[in-house]
């Protein structure tokens, strides 16, 4: 058989395989499988590769032998808690290895057709994007720089000039690539800075619709590689990965009632004005563990609502415990999960999946809510925007319309709270004046592990 | 290495693209919240299909050293996108119980 159509047999199997893959992530049951179905056929793509003609071994050994080293020390070291800004790293070296055969492909042949001359600006382009706007992710994320938006004045001007230079640049570029070097070197380096930019204004609540978008430009960028080498597996693949990508984006969208232009655009201007809303009224009602204890012990029902803080806190283990001393106890308990609580979209799951809770247990919000009126106490950890009852009625608040667990509904609700310090969004949140809401200050982690105490001492 | 997309190749690409896209929709949009993270990851790592670009433009780009050195760096980075991917996400989905697997005491509904 003609080896050229034995590889790219090989490569469908392999996009095959992706596909099913995909297909079984449906469920947790076969979730597993199903990576292992994905990482075979991404096996079998770089052996089939290797088989190619006339290849030079020495180097794409070293590269994948080192890759492999930094890739598995990454991936068994880091810590749970660190996946969503592992997940931006990871993310970016993919689209700086997109980036780079780009322009080695330019390099090497830069009298291609105009055709392939287009789809190398677009690799280098949609890679070095997803380079540096992951860096600049995992930076936010792991707290490196600060997690609010960065804004300055002219910024749209500096922006919009960016995309004309990179426009009109990719033009004259791609009609006289043989002669222009320069503005490929120039385009590289805008395109890197782009990624830059266009994170810099979106804030670190709004991670999760950032991380999404940034998974659907790696596999973009994939696509755009394989519009360059002329590869079906790449670009069926790289699209599979967009796909992915766009539809996470959409799902985060909607649960912040929010466009994602929105999202991406509204650090310019917006942070100046709001909070011009009237002061809350009511009263705090403070609570210690000594009395929180024995309104849990009575509850028949309780929903744990966790959030970032919950992260922070590192509490999901002391949470996961004292959830099995309330179900020793009687109680039915449940976890309600808000898509985009935390830093990336099903954050809190992983969580609480490494603290052991059941996946029976965590309860997405659409299914939660309507059961929320006969929860005795929901206990909220370390979420405070996503069970803001004025996302409901409030018009004049920045979160209105965003779907909320309404915590409120339930006869008791508790929240874990360090300080009265206003959530992410920078919005005061009402739930805490409510008459049913009781605030149990402190760290989260040490709260719930006073509230362990408690059950374990009576 | 060296490759001219012509009109007839790019439109065939073009149109399995678009069908991809709409595949990927389809399958993406069953998977349930819970997964999301796993999701991510996972095709995070698929993403680094974009090593068969890099290991073509290493190996076979004869006569340019500066080409064979940029390959070897993109092979790196796409291998840790892999590699680090598909064990990320593994690490992830094994925590994963079923409450009717863990046959811990007392734990029961």
């Amino acid at each position: 058989m003609n080896l050229e159509i034995f590889i790219t047999l090989i490569y469908i199997v392999a996009s095959v395989l992706f596909i099913v893959g995909l297909k079984q992530m449906g469920s947790p049951a076969t979730a597993r499988k199903a990576n292992l179905l994905s990482a075979v056929g991404m096996l079998l793509a770089i052996v089939a590769t290797l088989l190619t003609k006339g290849l030079e071994f020495q180097w794409i050994i070293v590269g994948i032998i080192v890759g492999s080293i930094v890739g598995i020390y990454i991936a068994l070291t880091m810590a749970m808690t660190a996946m969503p800004q592992m997940v931006a790293l990871l993310n970016g070296s993919g689209g700086l290895a997109s980036f780079i055969v780009g322009w080695s492909s330019y390099h090497y042949q830069p009298n291609a057709s105009l055709l392939t001359t287009v789809s190398t600006y677009l690799a280098v382009l949609i890679g070095g994007v997803t380079f540096t706007g992951s860096v600049l992710a995992w930076a936010k994320l792991e707290e490196k720089m600060t997690g609010k938006p960065i804004v300055f004045a002219g910024q749209k001007v500096v922006n919009s000039l960016l995309l004309l230079v990179l426009l009109g640049g990719g033009i004259m570029f791609c009609l006289d690539p043989v002669h222009n070097y320069p503005i490929f070197i120039v385009i590289m380096v805008l395109s890197l800075i782009l990624g830059v930019m266009a994170i810099i204004p979106i804030g670190g609540g709004d991670m999760p619709v950032v991380i999404s978008l940034l998974n659907s430009y790696s596999g973009m960028a994939g696509c755009a590689t394989g519009f360059v080498i002329i590869n079906s597996m790449l670009i069926v693949t790289g699209s599979l990965v967009g796909a992915s990508g766009i539809v996470l984006t959409q799902i985060m969208c909607k649960a912040m009632n929010r466009s994602l232009a929105n999202v991406l655009f509204s650090g310019f201007g917006s942070v100046t004005k709001k909070k011009a809303g009237e002061e809350v009224k009511g009263e705090i009602k403070p609570i210690t563990v000594a009395d929180a204890y024995p309104v849990l012990e009575a509850a028949r029902s309780v929903v744990f609502v966790p959030g970032y803080g919950l992260a922070v806190a590192q509490a999901q283990h002391v949470v996961r415990e004292l959830g099995e001393l309330l179900e020793k106890n009687g109680t039915e308990v449940r976890y309600g999960i808000h898509p985009v609580a935390g830093r990336m979209p099903g954050h809190m799951n992983i969580l609480l999946a490494e603290a052991n809770v059941s996946y029976e247990q965590l309860v997405e919000m659409d299914s939660i809510n309507p059961t929320m009126e006969t929860v005795d106490v929901c206990i909220v950890v370390g979420a405070n925007d996503v069970v803001n009852p004025a996302a409901r009625h409030d018009k004049g608040s920045p979160i209105y319309g965003m779907p909320i667990i309404n915590v409120d509904k339930a006869k008791t609700v508790f929240v874990l709270k360090r300080s009265m310090n206003t959530g992410f969004a920078g919005i005061e949140n009402e739930l805490f004046y409510y008459d049913n809401t009781r605030m149990l200050f402190g760290d989260a982690k040490q709260s719930v592990q006073g509230l362990v105490a408690e059950f374990k001492s009576k | 290495m060296a490759t001219h997309l012509d009109p007839l190749t790019l439109i065939n690409l073009i149109f399995l693209f678009v069908i991809a896209i709409f595949l990927g929709v389809e399958l993406i949009s069953k998977v349930p919240s819970i997964l999301h993270t796993p999701l991510m990851s996972g095709s995070n790592a698929i993403s680094g299909i974009t090593i068969v670009g890099a290991i073509l433009s290493t190996g076979l780009t004869p006569g340019s050293t500066f080409c064979t050195v940029l390959g070897t760096f993109a092979v790196v980075f796409a291998t840790i996108n892999v590699v680090g991917g598909y064990l990320v996400t593994d690490r992830m989905l094994k925590m994963f119980k079923s409450k009717a697997a863990d046959t811990k005491p007392g734990v029961k509904k």
